[in-house]
Parts: C-alpha cells; structure tokens; sequence
C-alpha cells in the first residue's frame, strides 16, 4: 500500500461503512491527487519567487490562536493570498482601464476573494470541472487562468480564448476544464449538471463538477430543475452560491424570502452548508468536504458562501442609486484580502516583508500583462463567421 | 413508491356538518362516474380523448369543499374534474368539454378537462405542466394589490409539476410577497410513466416550503376530511393576510394517465390492485355508514341519482353541435386579426 | 396621429418618452403595474423607471427576482384578474426563459377559453446591437415571435413613436410585445407632443417619400436608411423610407401603395436574414405585387451567424452603416 496522505486518511475513515475495497481505492486516488496539487502550487511557489517554509498541520500556537489550516501547506495559503490579491489588482485594473476609456467594459467581484480563493483551492486541476458564473474571477484565476489571459478578455483581444466574442471574465478553457458559459443568469446550471452526468456515466470516479452562481441565480427556474435533477441521479457536483445580498440593484429580501439559501438544500434531499465566504479557509473545508463527497460517490451538495459585493455590478452600474454608502464601508470592514494576509502573517505563515513582496509581485504582473494584451490586436471581421457550425454555415444549401 | 397513508377509522368531522360530508360523497361519486363516463366515450368511440383522475376524489373534495365560492380563485390543473365539479362546474359542462361542443366554455378549442370559467373562478389552463403557477401567483397578487383581503388563489398541480421551473419561481415570488396563495399538491406517485423516485429525490415536497420561507404540511389526499381541514386551514391562512402555504396531500393515480396511455407498460397490475384497496370512495362510504351519518339506502339513492345526472348530461351535450369551422378564426385577438393590416 | 390633447410639443430622446408614457399610465390608471429586475431603486438599467419606486410604491414598481419566466407568467397571471401589467425583461437576450409563457400561454389565453379570459399584458423590453453587448446584450429577437398569432410586436424608432405606440399597447386588449432599440434610446431625440395621444397598432409611417425606391425598415436601422437615403438625394437619386413600426400586424397598405409607385423594394433589418421579417414582406410584395416590380426585391441584413461579437470588428462586420445601406440603395436603383 502507498503512503497516504491527510485526506486519504479521513477519507478512510469517512468511507469506512461503504466497504474496505472501495474506500482504499478512494483514498489511493485521493492521495495521489493531493500530491500532485501540492506539487502544483509548490511550482508556483517557485515561479513566483516565494520562499516559504514547508509546513502543514497546525500548531499547538496556530491552534490556540484559533487558526485552522485545514491541513493546507504553507505555500498552498500563500498560493491562496496571491489569488486573491491578484483578483483584487485585476479587478481594479478592469475598472481603471473602463474609466480610462481603454475598455468598454468590466464587471466587479471584490468581496469574492475568500470564497473564490478558498473553492478554488478545493478544485483538482486536471480532474474536477468548473462551471462558473461571470463574477469568479477568483475562481478563474485559482484554477490556473493567468492574469495575462484575463488581460486578454479585458481588451477583447484574438488571443483571448473565445476571440473577443464574449464579454470580459466569460473565460473558457478546456484545457483547464473551464465550461463556456454566457451572461444569463442560471444557464450554466443545467450544462454542470450534464458535465456531472457525463462523469457519473463512465464511472469516472474521484471527479466532480463545482458550479458557481450568485443569489439572484437561485430565483430562476433552471436553477430549481438543476439541483431536483442533479439530487435525483446523485450526480458528483456542487452547487456553490456565492451570496453577495445583491443582484445588480436587487437585495436578498426581494429575491428570496428566506435568506439562508442552503436550507433549499433538504428539500431536494441532498446535504446544504453554509459558510463564511469571507473566510478563506472555512471556504475551503467546505467545498472540499463537498467536493470529496461528490468525488467519492456521495452525490451533490448545496454550499452557500455569505459574502459581499463591495463595488457596483459592472462599469455600467452606479450602485449608488440603491444602497448606501454606509452600507458597504460597513461591509468592507470585514474585507477578507487584509483579513487573510493579517491571519497568515499573524501565524507565521509569512513575514509582513514577505506579505510586501508579494504584493509588488502581484502588481508587476498584472502591469506586464496589461501592456502585454493591449498590444495584441483584435481578430479580424472574418472571425465572426467561423464556429457557427463545424462545417460551411450557409443557411441555403 | 408513494406513501398513501392508511384508510380513516375514526370519525373526526373537523367542523364538518352531516350535509358537507354528504355532499363531498356526492362530489366523490359524481367525479368516479364522470371520469368512468369520459373512458367509456372514448372507448366506444364518441369521444378522442380522455383523462383519468380516479384516485383523486377525496383531496378534491376535501379541497372544494375548503374553497370559498365567488371569492376565491382556482386555477387547477387536467386532473381535477372533482374540484371543477366541487366549486360549481355541472355534469353538463363537463360533458360539453368532452364532446368539445360549441357551447363548452372555451368553445371545444381545448382537451377535456381543460375547464374555464370566470363565472365559477375558475382560471383558464393550458396542458403544460406548470405554466398555470405564475398566472396563479399573479392572481393572488391582483387580490393583495385591491387589498381584497378575504380572498384566495387555490392551485394544484401533481407531483411531476413540481419540478419545473416555472413552478419554483413562482413558489419563490409568492413567498416574497406573502401572497394570498395556497399551493396544493396532489401527489399521485406518477407522472404519466415516470415514478416519483425519478421525479425527486426527497419525496416529500413539502419540506420544500421552508426554503421558501413558508409554511409546509403534509396529510393523507385519501381521507376527504383530512384534506379539508388541512387546505381550509391554509386558505383561512391566506385569506386573513398570513401568506402562502405549501401543502401536499398524497393519493394514487388508478387509471393510467389518460385514454391515449397504457399504463400497463410502466407498473404492473399488482401494484395499481394493492392501492385500490385504499380507493377512497368506497372507504368514505363505509365510514358514512360505520359512523351513522347516512344509511347504505340513502347513499345508494345517491349513487343513482349521481348516474342520472350523468346520463342526462351525456344526452343533452351529445345532441349539441360542434362549433363551426368559422369559429377557428374567432379570439385570435379583440376584434379582426388579420396579420397584414 | 390620434392626438386628443396637444397644446406644445418637448424634446426627448427614447429613453425618456418611454419613461414619460410608463409615469403617465401609472399615474392615470392604478390597474397599473410594473415588475421586472432591477426596476425598482435601480430604476431600471437605462433609468427607464427611475424614481418610479418613491413615487408609487413597492407594489406597483415590482423588483422581481431573477426569473424571467415567472416575470412574464405572474404578468399573464394578473392580466387574467383585472390588473394591467407591464412586464419588463431586463434586456431581449434574457427572454428566452419566458418563451412559454409568451408563446404558448400568454398569445392563447384569449382563444384557449373563447374570449372568457384575456390576457392584456404589455412586455417591454430592449433589443439591438452597436453598444458592444457581446452575445448576451444586444440580440434582435423579433423573428422568434413574430411567426405567433396571439401576440402583437411593435419596434418603434423615434421618441413620438414610442410615446403613441406604447400608449397603444398599453390600452390594447391583447398581449404587445415592445421592443425599445437600445442603441436608440439617447442616440435619438426628436419632438413629442404633450399629453395623452395613441398611434394605431399596425400602421407604418412614411419618413420620406421618393420615386426610385422603396426602403422598408424599422429600430436603429431606419435612422441609418435616412441617412443613407439624404446621400442619395445629394447623389440625385430619390429614395422612399418606410418605418415599419409595427412587426405584428403588419401594414401592407403602405408597403403596396409605396412599391407600386417606385417598382423597387429594399428590406433592410439588424436581425439576420433568414426566417426574418424581410422574408415575410418579400413573400407579401411577392404575392401581391409582382407584376408591379422593375427589380427583384432585396434584403439587407445581418449575416447568418450566431451573434455579433464583443470585440469590435466582430461587432462592426454584425452590424450595417448608413454607408452599407447607401451602397445596397445605389446598386437597386441602378438595376
């Protein structure tokens, strides 16, 4: 038997009634994973030029402290603050360049840096598929889109995965298991719940699809034949909604009249939680225990991540007609971008110097892929006749 | 598998006079022999199409009788011919929608059981499966916009409905609004071919309520009474400004899905015989009698009365005409509809 | 033009005639309400209902949750009991939820029960492209409906037109669908008379009248056609424009009266070709006036793809120009 990691132990234990073969099988897969993960964010570790000690479980101090790691290596949390400033710096960048006329267009996440960073900490790069909405981001960039290719769909440029067609943060990518998605609310939903489909069909076990939408999403009709579908074939997915209060000028109470959305989750019969999005870590364990779940054939989940969204929906909002300011510099007090680098620095994960360091490193990145895209040039006019169909598009044959 | 729960053995009328159960009886006898007569036409070739309903007399009754006539609003679903029959509609008028003469309400355009009737608020419906939630959200929302308070849109739909989306939004708009609206599911186990557990995976749909933020209860759709208390209490509910409510009565389908449908090829005879020994016609019966509330005289004079009903219904709208070819081109819109003008 | 009661007239561009006729049937009629997402604080993403909300309250300016069916379902819902909604899909690309309830219920609800129900419901909602609204904002969606007896379709182009026309559709007794160009609404602003005036539903209107051709279009395209036609005045040739106005029903007087004065007819629409409303008016010219024809009709349209694209050549090869239209103009009356 191989050396197995943390998870595959818990993994064990969780599993134990489904039967020994099973769950050894699990646990064998699960480890292999985790290594390759760790050895993912430890290669970016590298390319980011962050020295930082190997470290895993936590302290008797970090205990005390009431930090849990969730059994995340040190470079796995910075890896983790490096999204989440860097969704941060990019998402200001979006903005700055509307303002400054550069780009037509931009839409906001701020606020969603905990849940993005922490879901995708939990997503298995090569494995699990995402379906996410036009707010991630984050999730983008934690499942391994680069900032440059963020530049790109900024500028709308031909480099851009979909040529410019789609608005800005509509990434798709196959490569990284990134679906295509459109601007409509909740239509991605039924597409995850076939992408899980899929995987439950061929049996390709420790695979899961996580799916992504805001409260508003959770209104619209696919939404509910989604989840009752999804809950009726145990499906390997998770439904993750990351709830902001707001849905361009909508507040929760005219969306829903029971706020906490994960309480939908039993009427379906699958298992809902709910979690502080603004907190990384318990992002992370959620959505990795939800992911497990799926992976190890436990069917799909409901996570409900409460976060915030500190900036107006798009560069075409002016949230100031519908909330107040007060409202929001409330909401910001619990930043989670300070609050997480102040949690990791407190605990010795970092060094305040380090913090620095990455911070200067985040934003030359996003410097260098910013003059980068906007050189690029736009595709030219005769893409917006190709891939209407796989083959010659004329209507009359 | 539904859990239809178990025949009544005692009597609790739950505020119900002798007469009010007589008449739910006669509503349940009345809704068999129309739904038999439907069947029989078919059969004998006189009418296209059918649909069943037997299994449902009870909550329908229990249901119509909770219903507030020239107040509330129903807008039902094609299985309910003993809540149209319940709130007003006569044998008559569902023998003209069978025979889809000239003079049924909506002029023979729609399938049987497609009842409408402003008159008897009855809302009209199409077949598709949810479509008539919102519209019934809508109308509950008109009675709280007037401030009628004292008024209700009752709605039903079978188990299979509930998995549109259609049917969410509007449990979920309804909920935001606390509107005047009562919710009721017959849960009959099947939608057409397809078993509740391919349905759902939480059988019980009114757990569902509390995501909505609403009130959810479930009863037995085979006691008659049950039911009555159980959407009385919502509707009172509804009507006096408390919101909606999400309510779910199980009963069983025991005909297959309409005329056109074999039920044959998706459950086996077994199991449809083992849940008629949960018929809740004859168990009413029986518990009408074993309680002293009529004699076995007196309510086969009814049963009689009720297939002389039938007959002279099916008499008088056969001889009726069909509408007219011209009357295709009636109602497109107000006044002429030509496309080019 | 019905007008009742004109003293003066007021400059506005589209969006605020729009505007302007939603406060008047609120103000006029409390049978009246509005429900769509983001119409309430926000006041709509165009400002279309801004400071609705104070003025008539949450019950009347309805924030709806993100659910577009069920925006037009429970609009059906309270036409059918005596209310007179106005249902507003945030933006076209989003109607397509809502399709059933247009199409299957809404547009047969006065003949599925014999005229006993009604379904007088207005549907509001903004189309169009030029506004770099990628896939998702700036769809033309009036082909899909307009195959459908039950719903009227109405596309007007200038602010009097909006005011006339949407005035129309909210007193009409059926269902309207009210497509507003998006690219219009600040873009194009022009005199509205005051007070309260309806338009007929199914009229078209004659912008300017010439010999050579006749120019049927309607949205953002018919200010392109006029400006593609005043080219061709320099050039000295004389152009007919005909704004449609209405998709559904369709004015075949004028478009008739019109190509049998100038024997030439050019259809020109955002949406694209194939299956458009081009086809229906080419078949109509076709049955009707064939014999009247110097030229074969043409059409002027989108390409048959998807959708015009974010970036910007992607949107600026979707869409036409007035100069595109001026040369599709030259080449038909040089037939």
């Amino acid at each position: 038997m191989p050396a197995i990691g943390y998870e595959a132990l818990a993994l064990r234990i969780v599993h134990k009634a489904l039967g020994h073969r099973r769950a050894l099988r699990r646990a064998r897969g699960s480890a292999l994973r985790a290594r390759g993960r760790r050895a993912g964010f430890q290669a970016d570790a590298v390319q980011y030029g962050i020295r930082v000690p190997n470290k895993r479980r936590s302290t008797a101090a970090e205990a005390q402290s009431g930090f849990e790691r969730h059994g995340l290596s040190d470079e796995q949390l910075v890896a983790m603050l490096r999204v989440m400033l860097t969704q941060r710096t990019l998402e200001n960048r979006g903005f700055q360049l509307n303002r400054q006329g550069k780009i037509p267009f931009a839409s906001a996440s701020e606020g969603h840096e905990g849940v993005q960073a922490g879901a995708g900490m939990a997503f298995e790069r090569g494995r699990d598929i995402l379906v996410p909405y036009y707010r991630d981001l984050g999730l983008a960039l934690g499942i391994g889109v680069t900032p440059y290719e963020v530049l790109l769909s900024l500028f709308a440029r031909a480099d851009d995965h979909n040529s410019g067609r789609q608005f800005p943060h509509h990434y798709a990518s196959r490569r990284l298991g990134f679906q295509t998605i459109s601007s409509v609310i909740a239509a991605q939903l039924p597409h995850a719940v076939g992408a899980a489909y899929a995987i439950a069909y061929r049996k390709e076990a420790g695979r899961a699809v996580l799916t992504t939408f805001g409260d508003g999403a959770t209104s619209e009709g696919e939404w509910h034949e989604s989840l009752n579908f999804a809950a009726v074939h145990r499906l390997p997915i998770v439904f993750l909604c990351e709830n902001n209060e707001w849905a361009i000028s909508t507040p929760l109470r005219k969306q829903t009249a029971e706020p906490d959305i994960y309480k939908r989750a039993q009427g379906y019969g699958i298992p809902g939680s709910s979690v502080d999005g603004m907190d990384p870590l318990a992002c992370y364990a959620a959505v990795k225990q939800a992911l497990d779940l799926a992976r190890g054939g436990g069917g799909p989940s409901l996570v409900e991540a409460k976060c915030y969204r500190f900036l107006s929906h798009t560069t075409d909002d002016d949230d100031r007609t519908y909330r107040s300011r007060e409202e929001v510099e409330e909401r910001r007090r619990g930043d989670p971008v300070p609050g997480f680098e102040r949690v990791l620095v407190e605990n010795g994960v970092l060094s305040a110097d380090d913090a620095e360091a990455l911070k200067r490193s985040v934003l030359a990145e996003a410097n260098e892929a910013t003059d980068r895209a906007e050189t690029m040039v736009y595709a030219p006019a005769q893409h917006l006749y190709e891939n209407v169909y796989a083959d010659d598009w004329r209507p009359w044959r | 598998m539904t859990d239809v729960g178990t025949r009544p053995q005692t009597l609790d009328k739950r505020g119900l006079s002798n007469d009010q159960l007589l008449a739910m009886f006669r509503n349940m006898l009345l809704q068999r022999q129309l739904d038999n007569r439907g069947f029989q036409l078919n059969r004998q070739g006189k009418v296209p199409f059918a649909l069943g309903s037997e299994g449902h007399e009870a909550i329908q009754a229990g249901a119509a009788m909770a219903f507030r006539r020239g107040e509330d609003i129903l807008a039902p679903y094609y299985r309910d011919l003993g809540l149209a029959v319940g709130i007003g509609l006569t044998p008559f008028e569902i023998l003209l929608s069978l025979f889809a003469r000239a003079e049924d309400h909506n002029g023979g355009r729609q399938f049987p059981n497609h009842y409408s009737s402003k008159a008897a608020g009855l809302m009209s419906f199409s077949s598709i499966l949810a479509a008539h939630i919102p519209h019934a959200v809508g109308a509950a929302y008109a009675f709280k916009y007037r401030g009628e308070t004292g008024r209700a849109v009752l709605a039903t739909c079978g188990d299979g409905t509930t998995s549109e989306g259609e049917w969410h939004e509007s449990m979920n708009f309804a909920a935001i609004h606390n509107l005047p609206f009562v919710m009721l599911v017959e849960n009959n186990g099947w939608a057409i071919s397809t078993p509740l557990s391919k349905q759902m995976a939480e059988p019980e749909i009114w757990k569902r309520a509390a995501g909505y933020g609403m009130p959810g209860r479930r009863f037995n759709g085979l006691d008659p009474i049950e039911t009555y208390a159980v959407v009385n209490e919502a509707m009172e509910r509804a009507r006096s400004g408390g919101g909606p409510s999400l309510i779910e009565g199980t009963c069983y389908r025991f005909l297959a899905h309409s005329t056109d449908d074999n039920d044959m090829t998706y459950r086996t005879r077994e199991m449809v015989e083992e849940y008629r020994k949960h018929d809740p016609v004859p168990a009413f019966e029986a518990l009408l009698i074993d309680n002293g509330i009529a004699t076995k005289e007196r309510l086969d004079a009814m049963r009689k009365d009720v297939l002389r009903e039938t007959n002279e219904a099916t008499d008088a709208a056969e001889a009726l005409p069909y509408p007219q070819p011209s009357d295709l081109y009636t109602h497109v819109y107000e006044g002429a509809w030509q496309p080019w003008q | 033009m019905a007008v009742t009661e004109t003293s003066a007239t007021t400059v506005m561009n589209n969006v605020e005639a729009v505007r302007a006729t939603l406060y008047e049937a609120m103000k006029n009629d409390d049978r009246t309400v509005i429900l769509g997402e983001d119409v309430g604080p926000r006041g709509n993403v165009f400002l279309i209902t801004k400071d609705f909300i104070e003025e008539f309250g949450e019950t009347r300016v309805i924030d709806t949750p993100i659910a577009e069916a069920s925006i037009v379902g429970i609009a059906v819902g309270m036409a059918m009991e005596g209310l007179r909604p106005i249902a507003e899909i945030q933006f076209a690309d989003f109607i397509y939820p809502a399709f059933n309830q247009i199409v299957g219920e809404a547009a047969k609800i006065r003949y599925r029960s014999n005229g006993e129900y009604t379904c007088p419901l207005v549907i509001r909602t903004p189309y169009g492209g030029g506004v770099r609204g990628a896939l998702s904002h700036s769809v033309s969606i009036e082909a899909l409906f307009y195959h459908v007896p039950g719903l009227k379709i109405l596309a007007p182009s200038f602010p009097a037109d909006m005011k006339g026309l949407l005035n129309a559709a909210i007193d009409d007794p059926d269902p309207v669908l009210f497509l507003e160009h998006k690219k219009t609404y600040r873009l194009i602003k022009g005199e509205v008379p005051n007070g309260h005036y309806t338009i007929p539903i199914g009229k078209a209107n004659v912008l300017q009248e010439g010999t050579q051709l006749s120019v049927v279009s309607y949205g953002l395209y018919v200010h392109w056609a006029l400006e593609a036609a005043k080219q061709l005045a320099n050039e000295g040739m004389s152009v007919e424009v005909i704004d449609l106005r209405s998709i559904r029903p369709m004015d075949k007087e004028t478009i008739l009266k019109s190509v049998e004065k100038t024997r030439k007819l050019l259809i020109v629409h955002e949406d694209n070709k194939f299956g458009g409303i081009g086809a229906e008016i080419s078949a109509m010219v076709a049955e009707e006036a064939l014999f009247h024809l110097d030229a074969p009709i043409r059409r002027h349209c989108a390409p048959d793809v998807p959708a015009m694209g974010y970036a910007l050549p992607l949107e600026e090869e979707y869409m036409s120009s007035p100069e595109r239209i001026a040369q599709a103009m030259r080449e038909l009356v040089a037939f």
